[in-house]
């Protein structure tokens, strides 16, 4: 856990922690040698001495925006894993150096601006509400943070459960793409059904939904947020802006549905969606 | 955030691309003075007065003159100056012209566009450029999109020689113009990134008959997250461009964008609040606004969010809806109670908590005696939002 000396870093720390995951230790530079957590986690001054001491293979990054694009290219290069960051409002262009600098390690990267990942009664990475979620086969893709909460809380008034939970954040410029985790939902035999929850802007979702047509045996519901927002303004995520036409919602949901997605109309029918084409399936 | 052209222009003279210069004024007891220094510092009896607004389309709208000489100069400041400028971007209200750019005229052989954004899809930065200048680029990407030609910007190695040649091969540009052209792309890239900008866009850049390149009307964005690394970008900022009750939100760090509906929407997060926006339109109701009251809402947002959404006229019901993750429903019942009891609201307000302490919360709002609708479900809310939006209803309408 990078930042995890911060107050925001040491609560969600310790939310990680009840949840069940395994905190093996935190980075603050120039803090190495004390703990953190009650004297729970040991803190290192780099990810490469926490790596090479602990054998971690995930990070959760809580780093103020100013570090933040520094401190998960410290954990793509010292070889971890996975690398989520929470942290909103990294300035574009260091993400894109960012983008280009983790593409050339082996690391997945999930973020930033986001609510990272829960795996129900596994695991949190993140901020997510534990309590909300239920252990169950189908999985959550989300731009956004409470939306996604909404989506998991009306699956649970459903009878449904979730496998894993994702969001993937707002920004321009995001680690880990809808389409990728696709791909990895479909390879994964705890999964039966994918939620999708896209927003206005940028072409995320239009990537996803073509690759979900040609490669998916899973069936995928959508939802796109922003049908009422006006063009050119953006929408409180950096990234949520109409620029050109095939960016507004009722474009992408078009397409969703010429892909054959079943596509949600109202945010309140995201859970009856689920629920009615996996039937009495489910569980 | 925007900034105005001539700002634009002197952050293009401070990295080297050449601007047609002149002179900015928000004071018509200047604008002789302003004449003369233009006239004799860059050697011409022609100008071009400019209105200094944040929209596009100034030209159609009457805020951009041609004046053959100083007394068709001086009657364009005074007719500009201080006019309400009406252009397809800025609605029917228009935008008060407080400030002219006074430049010289230039003779214009042939007009090129060019701009740097970012390539979501591609995680790149894209140099662009077009042999149709002038015109907007939504235009040319619509009638000859073969006529924008794209250079994408590996990260960290900005815009190489070759590239720029490529895009300057690309504008058919000959002799002196093709040679200072691949220098002045890669100074205009460097200002994009070395500013952290969201778009440089140069419409047009214009060929002069005397064979020189100058970037006649730029517009410069920038990313508002990186505005603290540049405090004098940041500075730049003119707040009588914005609508007064973004300025004051964004004074509490809410993100608020009025809209033209009757319902209030108070929300916790960006893509919830867009799903509550979307789905009281689709219960036949219009949203007021959109208001992202973040993740650690607590009574102090509350209040503040209802102040700014009340401030709009054409609120006639609010409607919170707060996904308690982390962020506790009962604080946020008490933040609700509490703003109701203290700014007297007039109009109905209905309220949606889930998650975090929920039924704590519910029990809080009803045993509250404050005119509180309450709702279950995200639909119910909107529902019974619309419905009050449009009926004004007695709270006791909605018992049971």
């Amino acid at each position: 856990m990078q930042g995890i000396t911060g107050s925001e870093g040491s609560f969600h720390a310790a939310q990680c922690l009840e949840y069940g995951g395994n905190i093996v230790g935190g980075v603050t530079p120039g803090k190495g040698g004390q703990s953190a957590l009650e004297g729970a986690v040991p803190v290192f001054n780099s990810c490469a001495e926490a790596r090479a001491e602990t054998g971690a293979n995930v990070s959760l990054i809580f780093v103020p925006p100013p570090f933040a694009a520094d401190a998960i290219m410290e954990a793509a290069a010292a070889g971890i894993e996975l690398v989520v960051c929470i942290t909103e409002g990294i300035p574009i262009a260091q993400m894109v150096e960012v983008k280009a600098f983790v593409e050339r390690t082996g690391s997945r990267f999930i973020g930033p601006n986001c609510p990272g990942i829960l795996t129900p009664d596994e695991a949190k990475v993140g901020i997510m509400p534990g309590f909300i979620a239920k252990k169950g086969s189908v999985g959550v893709i989300s731009k956004s943070g409470t939306l996604t909460y909404e989506a998991m809380h009306q699956l649970c008034a459903e009878g449904l459960g979730q496998s894993t939970c994702i969001g993937i954040g707002g920004d321009p410029i995001i680690g880990t793409t809808m389409k990728e985790l696709l791909e990895m939902f479909e390879a994964d035999p705890e999964t039966e059904a994918i939620v999708l929850i896209g927003e206005i802007g940028g072409s995320m979702e239009i990537e996803a939904v073509q690759y979900a047509k040609d490669n998916m045996s899973k069936p995928v519901v959508g939802f796109i947020a922003g049908q009422t927002a006006p063009p050119g303004r953006r929408m409180g995520h950096a990234g949520a802006i109409v620029s050109g036409a095939d960016e507004s919602a009722a474009a992408k949901k078009k397409l969703m549905a010429e892909c054959g997605i079943a596509v949600v109309e109202s945010p309140a029918d995201i859970g009856r969606t689920v629920k009615s084409i996996l039937g009495g399936e489910a569980l | 955030m925007k900034i105005h052209e001539y700002q634009a222009n002197e952050l293009l003279k401070r990295y080297g691309v050449p601007i047609p210069g002149g002179t900015t004024i928000g004071d018509l007891a200047q604008a002789e003075a302003a004449i003369e220094q233009v006239a004799s510092e860059l050697d011409t009896e022609q100008f071009v007065i400019k209105a200094q607004v944040h929209t596009g389309g100034r030209g159609k709208g009457g805020g951009v003159k041609f004046s053959p000489n100083r007394a068709s100069a001086l009657e364009n400041i005074r007719n500009i100056l201080g006019m309400v400028l009406v252009t397809h971007q800025t609605g029917a209200e228009g935008k008060l012209v407080k400030k002219v750019m006074i430049t010289p005229a230039l003779d214009i052989k042939q007009e090129f566009y060019a701009a740097i954004t970012l390539d979501r899809a591609t995680g790149m930065d894209v140099f662009m450029v077009s042999s149709e200048g002038g015109v907007e680029i939504e235009e040319i990407a619509k009638t000859s999109p073969e006529k924008i030609v794209k250079q994408a910007i590996v990260p960290g190695f900005g815009l190489r020689p070759f590239q720029a040649r490529r895009l300057v091969a690309a504008l058919g540009l000959e002799g002196q113009a093709a040679k200072q052209a691949p220098g002045i792309f890669q100074k205009l890239y460097q200002l994009y990134r070395e500013l952290d900008c969201s778009i440089v866009e140069i419409n047009p850049l214009v060929l002069t008959g005397q064979g020189d390149l100058v970037a006649l009307d730029a517009k410069i964005n920038f990313d508002d997250n990186a505005l603290y690394l540049h405090p004098d970008v940041a500075e730049m900022r003119d707040l009588d461009e914005e609508d007064p009750a973004e300025v004051e939100a964004g004074k509490y760090n809410l993100n608020y964008i009025k809209l033209d509906g009757t319902v209030g929407c108070m929300v916790n997060g960006a893509g919830l609040a867009m799903s509550t926006m979307d789905i009281i339109k689709q219960v036949g109701g219009s949203p007021a606004n959109f208001l992202d009251v973040g993740g650690g809402a607590n009574v102090e947002t509350v209040k503040n969010g209802f102040r700014i959404i009340l401030a709009d006229e054409n609120v006639k019901a609010v409607l919170i809806n707060i996904f308690g993750g982390i962020v506790r429903c009962d604080r946020i019942a008490n933040g609700i109670i509490e703003a109701v009891k203290e700014l007297d609201l007039k109009v109905p307000v209905v309220v949606r908590l889930e998650g975090t302490n929920a039924g704590v919360a519910k029990d809080l709002l009803a045993n509250s005696g404050v005119s509180i609708i309450s709702a279950d479900s995200f639909e119910d809310a909107a529902n019974k939002v619309v419905k009050a939006a449009k009926t004004r209803l007695n709270y006791g309408d909605f018992s049971g």
